[in-house]
């Protein structure tokens, strides 16, 4: 459908004043709001990702994506729950203990809020108790966590063992980033995936979250 | 508490958008380009600059880099301060008003404009720390050593200095002269500001094997280039 098309590339243009009237003309034209969702915005953002991934676009332009993402979810969220469409899942995303450091984790929440996930964002300086209390009470599939500092890294592990402890390891999936963690640490400590940035800690989500569906 | 002028700490718009993942030879879209020329008018609006240094003995500096007994086993910075011509405990915050301005631009999903003027504070920030170098660097060197001497900043939080290195290292300076406080956590309010030890000397006392555990794990090891001398 044309429309649908017209939302993913004004998305893709990260023309937030222009998304919102197409999304509500579609929704006029009668198109569903899971199929506006799914064909016109996420379409739109999977598309944003795909350039990030490859460097043809930098991150301001992923971030103005993300942005007429929300402003055509703000139409679309009443219709979605009244329809009782349900998210990708939850996940539970935070800086580690001792990190005052958040732009990074920002911005992989609001990655994967416009790739369909709901996203419950701890903010910065989190204990590894809060990480795994949050997603046990919220259901969330997966906790992902972020550092910057070599001194807080421990906190991951923490987080990790906490969740083998309470046998919740195959449920709550575990997925960390940040400039001094590496793919590697993250095999040390027993995390299920790292992501070296946004796009790739998003990737990373959508693959845990499916395994544990 | 030293002044710092903020045309001084101003990024270079290639260093911004590099920063921002732009790839080398590209360039930037008109739109990311209005973003960078907004987030500055912002920087300059809303930085309150001011920097606090002391100069600390070796004595008094190994007793403050003990903090509370929590840095790694093995440290980099263990096997330099003591070879240190100088050493000035040092403090820079950019305010509070450019931490709060990023937190309302995220509040309002303004993301693209705040991911910007954040990596423009925090380009800011470390350009700060690097005119204290130079300082430390010209003190060095205009008194007792050659062109080869070399002033770095080390901080805690890095290189297998314990963050709860901070509470100490503020006992001495006295940082909430210049508006930094700590929290429970050793983190400093407001977010955009770095502290840490000038470590002025030869230039060959910066340089270290790279072996430590937590070098294994680091994606950012500018360590290498900052232990060349500057006339390299």
């Amino acid at each position: 459908m044309e429309i649908l098309k017209q939302i993913a590339q004004c998305l893709e243009a990260g023309d937030d004043a222009g998304v919102t009237p197409l999304v509500r003309q579609a929704l006029e034209d009668g198109i569903i709001a899971k199929t506006v969702l799914d064909e016109g915005l996420i379409a739109g953002m999977n598309t944003v990702g795909e350039k990030f991934r490859v460097h043809e676009i930098f991150l301001p332009d992923v971030l103005l994506a993300a942005k007429a993402m929300y402003a055509g979810m703000d139409v679309l969220k009443p219709l979605l729950i009244s329809a009782g469409v349900s998210s990708r899942g939850r996940v539970v995303i935070g800086s580690v203990q001792g990190d005052l450091h958040d732009i990074g984790k920002n911005l992989v929440g609001i990655m994967l809020k416009g790739a369909g996930f709901e996203v419950i964002d701890l903010g910065n300086d989190v204990a590894a108790s809060t990480f795994v209390a949050t997603a046990k009470k919220h259901d969330a599939r997966v906790i992902g966590m972020s550092a910057l500092l070599t001194t807080t890294m421990p906190v991951m592990k923490e987080v990790v063992d906490l969740l083998k402890k309470e046998n919740l390891g195959g449920r709550i999936k575990t997925i960390i980033g940040g400039a001094p963690v590496s793919q590697n640490y993250a095999g040390e400590i027993g995390a299920d995936a790292y992501g070296y940035d946004c796009a790739q800690a998003v990737a990373g989500v959508k693959k845990l979250a499916a395994a544990v569906q | 508490m030293i002044g710092v002028p903020i045309a001084r700490l101003q990024p270079q718009p290639a260093a911004v958008y590099a920063a921002l993942g732009l790839k080398s030879g590209s360039l930037p879209s008109a739109r990311a380009a209005a973003l960078l020329e907004r987030a500055l008018e912002l920087f300059q609006a809303g930085s309150e600059p001011l920097g606090a240094c002391e100069p600390v003995s070796t004595e008094e500096f190994s007793e403050i880099y003990s903090g509370r007994g929590l840095n790694a086993a093995a440290t980099p910075l263990a096997g330099i301060f003591p070879r240190a011509d100088r050493l000035y405990l040092f403090a820079f915050t950019l305010g509070k008003e450019i931490s709060e301005e990023i937190k309302r631009l995220f509040a309002a999903e303004d993301f693209a404009l705040g991911s910007v003027l954040d990596a423009v504070a925090s380009l800011a920030a470390d350009n700060a720390g690097r005119i204290a170098e130079e300082w430390a660097e010209g003190r060095a060197a205009g008194q007792e050593n050659d062109a080869g001497s070399r002033a770095l900043l080390y901080s805690p939080g890095y290189c297998g200095w314990h963050i709860s290195g901070q509470e100490k290292l503020f006992a001495r300076l006295r940082p909430h002269r210049i508006g930094i406080r700590l929290n429970a956590s050793y983190l400093m309010n407001p977010l955009k500001s770095i502290s840490g030890v000038l470590v002025a000397g030869p230039a060959a006392i910066h340089r270290f094997s790279d072996s430590y555990p937590f070098c294994i794990h680091c994606k950012s090891p500018t360590c290498r280039e900052r232990g060349m001398a500057r006339s390299a």
